[in-house]
């Protein structure tokens, strides 16, 4: 805008302010009927809805479902559409980081002087785009379930290992399923598309001690289990053995 | 705006006060009480002198065409009033260490006198506040109103909602269920990954490599003293701001100017 266009804008907007009405009890009646609806509808929800409290938290256990808040689901889900381990932190850091810096500068790079919706087509159709994005973003992030089973017959593989290891495969993918390891990973049919990787054929693709120093020593956002493997290194056994039979074999 | 005519009070006549009668005199207990309060008013803003900034804030004027999208923005402060008076309230049953906050947590909605009733305010305050705050944004963006000469309030703004996302994600761990532990877990491992500073502020947040009790107490100073003073802060400064400019108009509405004043007079 230069100045010929602030000047204008100033007296049209003085001449628009002077038609108005005061704030005091004008606006003020209109600002207090809608805090009471959201007061009104913040209490409902507190009746209706009420607070859960889960179970208490517990670092050794593995029985949880890591999920944020509703409204983050957008964020969490840009990490399950952004596959390439070498894309996520693009996926974590960088469009949050850029899209705060765009949203930061925006009457620094939009100074045009025209303020109608329509005839601002650029802006329009980004924001809108941007709702609809994070709409749908939120959306998949609602309906994506968090599995706490897995529907997984021993392969034919560790059959043939004997009784010990399928028990040690069965126990393992016990573990597997209450650690909520399918919030982010793929098993065959079972759990979520990303942000991890698929592990069916994990076994085959990595060692198994190269599996147990993953699980203690995680590439982020996947969290440590080694106090699992402190205090219940039985259970964290079960895990990595379980994990180190997926060698993709069904796909054969 | 519609016109907004409130209607007198149905009082029945024998109930309406009548005219003083000029010889009666002022004083009677009745009569001072009615004084006192100007009286006390008037005593506090000779020495303050306040009321000028009363009439600055209230009596300004409201454009022309403003509608009930220009009440998201009050409506978002008042959801943060909601969420700053039942926080206090929590605050005094919650203990921000790990071995007791659980325990306290489950206190407030079990034994406390309407505790739950309390915690689910907090709680869904805060999805009621995001949801405002977007709107409240989406209004702004799409009417323009982020342009000359209200940029600065617009930064304001986006700082606002940044704080009141973090807001969010400290206040997720402090039930310190299972749930908001892993899902913090997580949060923290995913700010790790943030280029430069990334690191480093993870391990502010979890106040070292690894999360431990001393994670609990810094989520809740974050939660409870960093980032409520400083969105009340900017509250102050975003309506400032807001009454020295003053709400934008409708981008749509152009001011006529008197169809009089064009016409030549004979």
């Amino acid at each position: 805008m230069n100045h010929r266009q602030k000047e204008e804008y100033l007296r049209e907007y003085s001449i628009l302010k002077n038609q108005g009405k005061p704030f005091w009890p004008y606006a003020v009646a209109k600002d207090g009927a809608m805090a009471a609806v959201v007061i009104g509808s913040i209490i409902l929800m507190s009746i209706v809805l009420g607070a859960e409290l889960g179970p208490k938290a517990d670092g050794t256990t593995t029985t949880y479902v890591p999920r944020p808040e509703w409204y983050f689901f957008f964020l969490f889900e840009l990490l399950r559409i952004i596959k390439p381990p070498e894309l996520v932190p693009l996926a974590t850091i960088g469009i949050p980081t850029i899209c705060m810096i765009l949203l930061f500068l925006l009457p620094f790079y939009d100074r045009g002087p025209e303020r109608r919706p329509e005839k601002r087509p650029i802006a329009t159709t980004a924001g809108i785009f941007t709702i609809v994005a994070m709409g749908y973003l939120t959306y998949l992030g609602a309906a994506a379930g968090s599995p706490n089973e897995i529907e997984m017959e021993p392969p034919p593989s560790v059959v043939a290992q004997g009784e010990q290891m399928v028990e040690q495969f069965e126990s393992g993918k016990q573990v597997v399923a209450q650690a909520g390891c399918l919030a982010c990973h793929k098993i065959g049919e079972n759990g979520n598309d990303g942000p991890g990787p698929h592990l069916d054929d994990i076994g085959a693709r990595v060692g198994r001690d190269a599996i147990a120093r993953t699980m203690v020593n995680p590439t982020a956002p996947m969290p440590s289990y080694a106090q699992l493997q402190e205090e219940n290194p039985e259970r964290f056994n079960n895990l990595v053995a379980f994990l180190s039979q997926l060698k993709g074999e069904e796909e054969e | 705006m519609p016109k907004l005519k409130l209607p007198a009070p149905p009082v029945p006549p024998a109930f309406k006060p009548k005219p003083r009668r000029p010889d009666e005199h002022q004083h009677t207990a009745i009569d001072h009480a009615k004084e006192g309060g100007i009286g006390a008013i008037g005593w506090v803003d000779e020495r303050m002198g306040a009321s000028g900034f009363g009439r600055w804030l209230m009596f300004r004027k409201v454009p022309k065409g403003t509608n009930w999208f220009y009440t998201l923005g009050s409506a978002t402060m008042f959801a943060f009033l909601n969420q700053a008076i039942t926080g206090v309230f929590l605050a005094m049953y919650y203990d921000p260490n790990a071995i007791n906050a659980y325990e306290s947590v489950r206190y407030i909605s079990n034994e406390a006198f309407l505790g739950e009733f309390v915690r689910g305010m907090h709680k869904w305050g805060s999805s009621v506040m995001v949801i405002l705050i977007f709107l409240h944004m989406a209004r702004t963006f799409f009417f323009g109103a982020y342009k000359y000469p209200r940029e600065l309030n617009w930064v304001i703004g986006v700082a606002l909602l940044i704080l009141t996302m973090a807001m969010s994600f400290t206040g997720y761990l402090l039930p310190f269920d299972q749930r908001s532990y892993w899902a913090t877990v997580v949060g923290v491992n995913i700010n790790g990954t943030g280029p430069l500073v990334g690191p480093y502020l993870s391990d502010f947040l979890r106040a070292g490599p690894d999360f431990t009790a001393t994670t609990l107490s810094r989520f809740y100073a974050i939660h409870m003293m960093l980032i409520p003073g400083a969105i009340a802060a900017l509250i102050g400064a975003h309506l400032y701001l807001v009454t020295k400019h003053g709400t934008t108009a409708p981008p749509w509405m152009k001011a006529e100017t008197d169809p009089d004043l064009r016409t030549e007079k004979e």
